[in-house]
């Protein structure tokens, strides 16, 4: 008795949804688009700087209601406090001051001076204007490189519409996992740009599986059309699609329920990637490629093997 | 594909037992017995063990301007012995520029500029000279700020040597920091956050600093300075050094005859001579100690002083011992300024590691469940070959020396559900094979020849955002990439080697005709 989530043989029409799933990525990205046109990220301070900073109370329950009016009593501008995690813990976000870097050093001190004994500060964080402009140039950087070369490598490995096709699938999980943090308002900063790309790195691994045996049939089936193929490739793996998704999703679960406060966030944003990464790959890059033009008659119908084509 | 020549088994087997040994250590946490290994434990990073990181600026800009003020006073002093007559000596933001009276002066004025040395350029534009700190002696200033803020800050953070830090250049004119096992960072923050310039100088009496200050100007070498302490009281003081911090030999916290926090002082050979001959002319006049451009106290010199005083002030405790270890440990050259903080008390990153771990447990447990579930014995060898994959990361971790951080513990376990992502694509391949009616060592062969090119494909484009993250992550991003890409890398030789060479002996001894999968 085997545990099959997905029956070997499967002949399900994938491509008949597709006009459907183009216009649900359409609302989709353009929806992404728009909540972050309108309503923006919550940036956090490693993009926008400021302070942030985590400590317990040292008996018992913390008094959030109490400690939030002396701390807007500072008049440090924008402060939120919140419980994190358990309910002796607390977070608090402190806006950018005015003024230079030593106006950031001497609103952590008053902060801390405010929580006073009855709390022990767990950790403090501050990114100064000029590094938080810094990191949020790097982490676009590194979006867009990774992106670019994933786009490459396809492009090598496969045909131009293949990668054509991965690039605007990624692309898709990018902009809507941005929309997600949007319309949450998940806190946005470093370990989310990780997310991102990890994400992006899950969902082209997904798809370059599909893409692999795309490539497979055309050549193996000359007289099946390309809707035909491109179906019977996305029942082959699909199995394996299903199988990977819940492995990494029951990992993923692990940390969202044991990993503890920091990195819930992550895990979170990681869970919605495996899940639009998974149809991007299915919905998004195959039915590009039914799209476009692929050329078919390339070789002599030898089976030729993969690894040496380009 | 079921070949499997004995050196590759034996390659196998020994990766796997370097990984052991390798990983071995973490284990058995500092104990004795486990001396014999060569490796070490996992470098943790700062959000895991608890300490300070701190991006530091070095104020370049003020160096740079004491600099040019020091020129301009050279210049001043030279031309007045070679009795030169010029006007308008100004000091600007990168210039010392002024104008001859005389154009007969040129040759010698001249001559006076390119003995300054090869840090400056001189420019003539008729009568008026600019003399300007070129590139070359900027960037040698640059360099030796930097490297003297880096000893001092060393020598302010870990005193005794025992700390560990790492304190390193980055870029230009930046300076990292990181201190593991920080109780209070706002300390640390304080020690960073002065220059600790410390400066003996007369008070000048020709007229009080009230006086000074309604007339709008202090008398020719005299400056008004403000009080260190809360109590709004301003001085004048002649710009003339008597002694400075780097005449020192030691200092160290004490309490003086009204059993005040003071710091006591032991000046050098050299400083107090000097300091000797300064306090006997001028007994019954007040001295003022400056640090940092403030006063600190302004005590009447009762006798002559050699070798050793007090500093008193408003003082407490905590803060006499902070003034006497920056004295030690000597004046910053510019100020620093923090520009990104992060520190984790101990308790935080124990509890990290705590939730992390367990996190992975769960997640390890339920990863093999369900290919147990969906696989049945195949599963279990792709669970065996997981938990080899797992030691393995956790052996590269340990011999690279890199730094495992939190969001490194889940890449760990994200890449425990991608790795068996390999093992599913072969297990599948196999079951297609299988469906079309091979036989069971066929579709097994024929399983793992076709999956290969897709497993290379597809954990390579990963391998690139890993990469990426860690060209542009910082701290505890890099890490993270770290893991991510070191996991990739070892569940392809996993999934590749380790469960196929299972699979190969399984095969060898059952021969088995048929498979179910």
């Amino acid at each position: 008795m085997r545990l099959k989530l997905v029956s070997s043989n499967t002949s399900i029409n994938f491509l008949k949804f597709h006009r459907l799933a183009v216009l649900f990525s359409s609302i989709l990205v353009a929806g992404s688009i728009g909540l972050f046109a309108i309503v923006g990220l919550n940036l956090g301070i490693d993009f926008r700087g400021g302070i942030l900073i985590e400590a317990r109370h040292n008996s018992g329950p913390a008094d959030i209601g109490r400690l939030r009016g002396e701390l807007e009593s500072l008049g440090l501008g924008d402060i939120s406090l919140q419980g994190f995690g358990t309910e002796t813990d607390i977070l608090v976000r402190v806006q950018r001051q005015k003024g230079d870097e030593k106006a950031q050093i001497a609103a952590i001190q008053l902060v801390s001076a405010t929580l006073g004994d009855d709390y022990d500060v767990r950790r403090t964080e501050f990114v100064g204007p000029t590094v938080g402009a810094e990191l949020a140039e790097k982490g676009m950087m590194a979006v867009v490189c990774a992106l670019l070369a994933i786009m490459v490598y396809i492009w090598f490995r496969f045909e131009w519409q293949f990668s054509l096709a991965a690039i605007i699938a990624l692309t898709h999980d990018v902009l809507s996992t941005i929309g997600l943090f949007a319309l949450t308002s998940f806190e946005f900063n470093l370990a989310t740009v990780a997310a991102i790309l990890t994400i992006a790195g899950y969902s082209i691994n997904d798809t370059v599986v599909v893409f692999d045996r795309v490539r497979e049939n055309l050549r193996r089936y000359k007289s099946f059309t390309l809707v035909d193929i491109l179906n019977k490739s996305l029942n082959e793996t699909l199995s394996r699609t299903v199988m990977t998704s819940v492995t990494t999703l029951l990992a993923l679960m692990a940390i969202v329920v044991f990993g503890g406060a920091v990195l819930r966030d992550f895990a979170i944003a990681m869970i919605w990637g495996v899940l639009i990464g998974t149809y991007s790959s299915v919905f998004v890059a195959v039915g590009l490629l039914s799209r476009f033009d692929i050329k078919r008659n390339d070789d002599d119908g030898a089976e030729t093997p993969e690894y040496e084509r380009s | 594909m079921l070949q499997f020549q004995l050196w590759k088994k034996l390659f196998v087997v020994a990766i796997a037992a370097l990984g052991i040994i390798y990983a071995l250590p973490n284990l058995l946490n500092g104990n004795k017995n486990a001396a014999f290994l060569p490796g070490k434990k996992i470098n943790l990073g700062l959000d895991l063990q608890g300490g300070s990181h701190l991006l530091l600026r070095v104020d370049i800009d003020a160096v740079r301007k004491e600099r040019l003020e020091n020129l301009g006073e050279t210049i001043r002093r030279d031309f007045r012995t070679k009795k030169i007559r010029f006007s308008a000596l100004v000091v600007t933001d990168d210039a010392v520029s002024l104008q001859l009276r005389d154009k007969i002066d040129g040759p010698t004025a001249q001559q006076i500029f390119s003995d300054l040395g090869s840090d400056y350029t001189p420019a003539r534009d008729g009568n008026v000279y600019q003399i300007r700190l070129n590139d070359a002696g900027l960037t040698l200033m640059q360099t030796r700020t930097v490297d003297q803020s880096i000893e001092i800050i060393r020598r302010r953070l870990d005193p005794e040597g025992t700390k560990e830090p790492i304190i390193q250049r980055q870029g230009l004119d930046r300076i990292l920091v990181q201190l593991p096992g920080v109780d209070d960072p706002e300390a640390v923050k304080r020690l960073l956050g002065r220059t600790a310039k410390l400066t003996f100088q007369l008070v000048d009496i020709s007229m009080t600093a009230v006086e000074a200050k309604q007339r709008g100007r202090s008398p020719p070498g005299s400056v008004l300075m403000e009080s260190a302490n809360d109590d709004g009281l301003i001085y004048l003081i002649e710009k003339r050094v008597m002694v400075s911090g780097e005449m020192l030999d030691g200092a160290t916290a004490t309490f003086d005859q009204n059993n005040r926090p003071a710091v006591s002082f032991v000046l050098n050979s050299n400083g107090a001579r000097r300091f000797g001959k300064v306090t006997g002319d001028n007994i019954g006049r007040p001295f003022a100690i400056i640090l940092d451009g403030k006063v600190v106290s302004a005590p009447t010199i009762q006798s002559q002083i050699f070798g050793n005083g007090q500093i008193t002030g408003d003082f407490s405790v905590a803060e006499t011992n902070e003034l006497a270890l920056v004295l030690r440990a000597g004046a910053l050259p510019a100020p620093l300024i923090i520009l990104e903080e992060r520190s984790i008390g101990p308790g935080l990153g124990a509890d990290s590691i705590a939730a992390g771990e367990f996190a992975a447990v769960i997640g390890l447990v339920l990863v093999a469940v369900y290919m147990g579930l969906s696989y049945g014995f195949f599963g279990g060898l792709a669970v065996a070959a997981l938990a080899i994959n797992i030691i393995l990361i956790i052996a590269a971790l340990s011999a690279l020396q890199a730094t495992l951080t939190l969001p490194g513990i889940a890449g760990i376990v994200l890449t425990m559900g991608m790795a068996v992502d390999a093992n599913v694509l072969v297990f599948e391949r196999i079951r297609e094979e299988l469906g079309k009616g091979r036989s069971a060592i066929a579709a097994i062969d024929s399983g793992y020849q076709r999956a290969i090119s897709t497993i290379i494909d597809s954990n390579l484009t990963t391998l690139f955002a890993a990469l990426f993250l860690y060209i542009f992550g910082s701290g505890p991003i890099k890490g993270f990439a770290v893991t991510l890409g070191i996991g990739i890398l070892t569940s392809m030789f996993t999934a590749v080697m380790v469960t196929r060479l299972l699979i190969v002996i399984w095969v060898e001894r059952k021969r088995p005709t048929k498979l179910i999968l």
